[in-house]
């Protein structure tokens, strides 16, 4: 062997593996109705806390849930952040807003997009409402909802995000807490 | 050495694929039915909770992470996982109770193997240089080891069919079995070799689904009311990953792993081996010097249905089950990892 | 009760973006070779391996244990992997730990590492899940929202992340194993850098790096003959809860608060800023030290940060506690390896063993280690002293 060869100090070896992913029952239910451009949470049936989306179980308790609560599309900004990398495949373009979103009647955050604001504007306690897709290209999928895009509605307190009704009132006995 | 009582344990049927189930819809069932075996509401009411599985089988990173939300972690709980057969998590287990840190524990495995082509995904367990980017799959390394003793003389295909005859036949009183039934000899000998010389038949098939066990002090298990059945001995030994160093016709590694669990205590009524392939079987019987007296597998075996990542917590309740029914005394049950049994687990397991 | 063992031996890999001049099996027998040498003791001395390492596809190999045997001189033993996502370098000691505490053996090695240069960590972070929407979000992306919070409660000034970064920085220029050696970095040069996930700024994010770290743990009449200080393990707790549930305290996790609780009982700890020399504590973007001094009880809730501005957690200006004097995960962050760095540069701590970045007179030291949504906690406290 000539002293020229460089040394092989490493090689590229392409690892492909196929799934086959299916979703569980909970989130299959979820996105049977996101199809069809419905937003649904499930009730645990000790706590009452509404999941967005729904796994199945309430964490906290370590029960099943079943109960299906359908929700509106409108929510309360609990935290975002603006983000400067850019999502492979989306032509969203940095820097854009990644937010913790709580639905109406939901109990807890999922994260979504947000867009058609002024980014410095973005504050917690925001009220926001869907964007979603044209109806002919809905799929099983969140991201039906192209983004969430603020709405003229009172900022929500803190202290009441993840209370307020799916009728989008604060939920009764509030004001005691 | 405090020894441990198992006092509950529950698998999922196995079954060639879940379909629609996540991780939490797998393996709530699971844990539910332990908890109602001891009479407990979640996992509030253990002192610990560790698992097993691999990323890899579902295609996603931190799949256990999921597997948390089935617990009813809240308050937060002491809770651990191992990226390996439950069997493991249940060794770290009995390491917490050991050091007085627990006095319970919950121990619990899954796999959705069904959504990859599991031998496949498993060729990237090998060396990363050397023996990974030759696709090694599982069944070919194993096909290899069943050549190696045909020609050696070491066992028979008939030797291997009759391993299958019988996991099928006790197969047929195992409610959780994928497959089961009267088949014969001859009718295994007939059919065309998928990677020879091993039949289709002399593989495990690939089972989605989850099982869940309870252990606890044998004082714990008193004030409980419930049966158990003890663990007097678990010990556990891995081989050279460099399968042209190792000896692939004997197991070296449950050799030392069975001396250190003392099986050679007492008679072994009963034994439940982690064996995929028909040939492995005969393997494990000679290491763990098995004789005439003992059942092998009267669940069928992993052979019957193969609960990846769970298959080795299964042999352990599998045993456990048959103690406290009162159908054996003593019992062993095996757990492996790697390729053609690199890595055995072997637990002894007494009446109480 | 649980039987007494102590850290005899320390060896840690330098940490860079790439360490091209190893395999896998080079890094992990690095570390390895570095704390048997430490400990004076020989791989036949060593009776059981527990290793840990974050997810499988940051090196594309699965269950690295089977191929990593050999490294390891675990032929013949028994050999574990943990995995419990970003703390698994403390979960990994603590079960190391349990091997001896429980009475089942009397000297093991423990070895976590991370070789993502191998793998993209980032896609391996976050990696496209059908049926959800894919946002790329990567760690910061999830965190940066919860530091968000922090700051709206604390009204902390903007600068208290900043002050972090410069300090942890500065900590692991007095490290020659650190990643980052920035001995020059400045507040202006945080400030700067590029605004990655608002609040986040590339210079207040951890850098990816290749690395391994690994002890010797053994029982006490083997620590008693050991050629060096031992580390005695004073505590051990873990702690974990749900990724998402109803009323979830982020950004002061209920699962730190009572795992430090846990820890500190263990150890005799009443009031963890008086009765700590110092803490090695899992600090991937520099808000979370803040955050965490309140998680840890070091300061009342809401005012972590003035701890910070009043440089009590500055090795430089002599605070009097100093936090994360290697350099922490800012300097270094091989995943599945950071959290038994931390767990280790506790114990050189106490061990007076912790060279340029020691704190004098170090007596007990807390190691701390989180992971997923900040919602598994493993934490050790080891001291100079038997309990």
């Amino acid at each position: 062997m000539s002293e020229d060869q460089e040394m092989i100090t490493d090689i590229e070896t392409p690892i492909y593996h196929q799934y086959n992913f299916t979703a569980g029952r909970a989130p299959a239910r979820f996105l049977t109705q996101v199809r069809q451009g419905v937003l649904t949470g499930q009730r645990c049936p000790r706590c009452a806390a509404v999941f967005v989306p729904p796994r199945g179980s309430c964490a906290a308790c370590g029960v099943a849930t079943e109960e299906e609560v359908v929700l509106p599309d409108k929510a309360t900004v609990q935290s975002f952040t603006i983000v400067a990398i850019p999502i492979p495949n989306n032509p969203i373009q940095p820097p854009y807003i990644i937010a913790n979103l709580v639905l109406d009647g939901a109990s807890l955050s999922f994260i979504h997009l947000m867009s058609e604001c002024v980014n410095e504007q973005v504050h917690i306690g925001q009220r926001v409402k869907a964007v979603w897709k044209p109806e002919e290209e809905w799929d099983y999928s969140m991201d039906n909802i192209r983004y969430f895009k603020p709405i003229d509605e009172p900022d929500v307190p803190v202290k009441l995000i993840g209370k307020i009704s799916v009728a989008g009132m604060p939920a009764a006995g509030w004001e005691s807490s | 050495m405090k020894d441990i009582a198992v006092v509950a344990y529950h698998q999922s049927d196995c079954v060639s694929q879940a379909g629609a189930a996540n991780e939490v819809e797998l393996i709530m069932p699971q844990l539910r039915a332990v908890f109602d075996q001891v009479g407990l509401n979640n996992a509030q009411d253990v002192d610990f909770v560790c698992s097993g599985s691999c990323d890899y089988l579902q295609g996603a990173a931190f799949a256990f992470v999921a597997g948390v939300d089935a617990l009813g972690a809240v308050p937060p709980i002491k809770e651990s996982h191992v990226e390996m057969d439950a069997a493991w998590a249940l060794y770290e287990s009995i390491l917490k109770i050991r050091m007085g840190h627990a006095d319970s524990a919950l121990i619990y495995g899954f796999g959705k193997s069904s959504s990859g082509e599991l031998p496949v995904v498993l060729s990237q367990q090998l060396d990363p240089y050397y023996l990974a980017p030759l696709w090694l799959d599982t069944i070919s390394l194993a096909a290899m080891q069943a050549r190696m003793m045909l020609e050696q003389g070491l066992i028979t295909e008939r030797d291997m069919a009759e391993v299958v005859v019988r996991s099928r036949h006790n197969a047929m009183t195992n409610p959780h079995a994928q497959l089961r039934g009267e088949v014969s000899l001859d009718e295994l000998l007939a059919q065309d070799t998928y990677v020879a010389p091993l039949r289709k038949s002399d593989c495990s098939p690939v089972s989605d689904g989850a099982a869940a066990m309870i252990i606890c002090t044998v004082a714990k298990a008193q004030e409980w009311g419930v049966p158990y059945a003890r663990i007097s001995g678990i010990d556990h030994r891995i081989e050279t990953h460099n399968l042209g160093m190792r000896n692939l016709s004997d197991s070296v590694s449950t050799r030392l792993a069975a001396a250190g669990a003392g099986i050679a205590n007492g008679d072994v009524d009963i034994a439940e081996l982690y064996a995929p392939f028909s040939h492995q079987e005969i393997i494990l019987t000679r290491a763990l010097g098995l004789g005439a007296n003992t059942r092998v597998n009267p669940s069928g075996g992993v052979l019957a249905g193969n609960l990846m990542m769970a298959s080795g917590l299964s042999r352990i309740g599998e045993v456990f089950n048959r103690i406290v029914a009162g159908e054996a005394r003593r019992g062993v049950a095996h757990a492996t990892s790697g390729p053609c049994l690199q890595h055995n687990l072997v637990t002894v397991l007494e009446s109480a | 009760m649980a039987n007494l063992a102590a850290v005899v031996g320390i060896g840690q890999t330098k940490y860079k973006t790439k360490r091209g001049d190893v395999s896998i099996a080079g890094l992990v027998r690095e570390a390895a070779l570095h704390a048997l040498q430490d400990a004076d003791l020989t791989w036949n001395d060593i009776e059981a391996v527990v290793i840990g390492t974050a997810p499988d596809m940051f090196e594309g190999v699965i269950m690295p244990e089977s191929y990593l045997t050999d490294a390891l001189g675990a032929n013949g033993k028994p050999i574990m992997r943990v995995h419990t996502a970003g703390s698994v370098g403390g979960s990994t000691a603590l079960v190391a730990a349990s091997h001896v505490q429980s009475g089942t053996f009397k000297r093991v090695l423990t070895v976590t590492f991370e070789k993502q240069s191998e793998s993209n960590a980032m896609w391996a972070l976050s990696t496209p899940q059908p049926f959800s929407v894919h946002l790329n979000a990567g760690a910061g992306g999830y965190f940066a929202p919860i530091i968000r919070e922090y700051m709206r409660r604390s009204n902390a000034p903007y600068d208290v992340g900043i002050k972090v970064a410069v300090k942890d920085r500065l900590h692991g220029a007095r490290n020659p194993l650190a990643h980052l050696q920035k001995p020059d970095i400045t507040m202006r040069e945080v400030e700067d850098s590029f605004m990655l996930w608002d609040p986040i700024r590339l210079l207040e994010a951890c850098p990816s790096s290749d690395g391994a770290c690994a002890m010797v743990i053994v029982a006490e009449d083997l620590a008693n003959k050991s050629p060096k200080p031992p580390a005695w393990i004073r505590g051990v707790a873990m702690r974990s809860e749900p990724t998402m549930y109803a009323g979830r305290e982020e950004v002061n996790p209920q699962a730190g608060r009572d795992c430090a609780a846990d820890v500190y009982k263990q150890a005799g700890i009443t009031d963890p800023r008086k009765d700590l020399d110092c803490a090695e504590v899992y600090v991937p973007f520099s808000w979370y030290e803040p955050m965490w001094l309140e998680n840890l009880g070091f300061a009342p809730e809401g005012e972590g940060w003035k701890l910070t501005m009043e440089g009590a957690t500055s090795l430089d200006e002599g605070g009097d506690i100093p936090w994360n004097c290697s350099g922490g995960v800012l300097s270094s962050n091989p995943i599945g390896a950071s959290g038994m760095i931390r767990f280790a540069e506790a114990a050189r701590q106490v061990r007076g063993d912790a060279g340029d970045h020691q704190v004098p007179g170090a007596k007990l030291a807390l190691g701390h280690a989180y992971g997923g949504g900040a919602q598994f906690f493993a934490m050790w406290v080891v001291g100079a002293e038997k309990p």
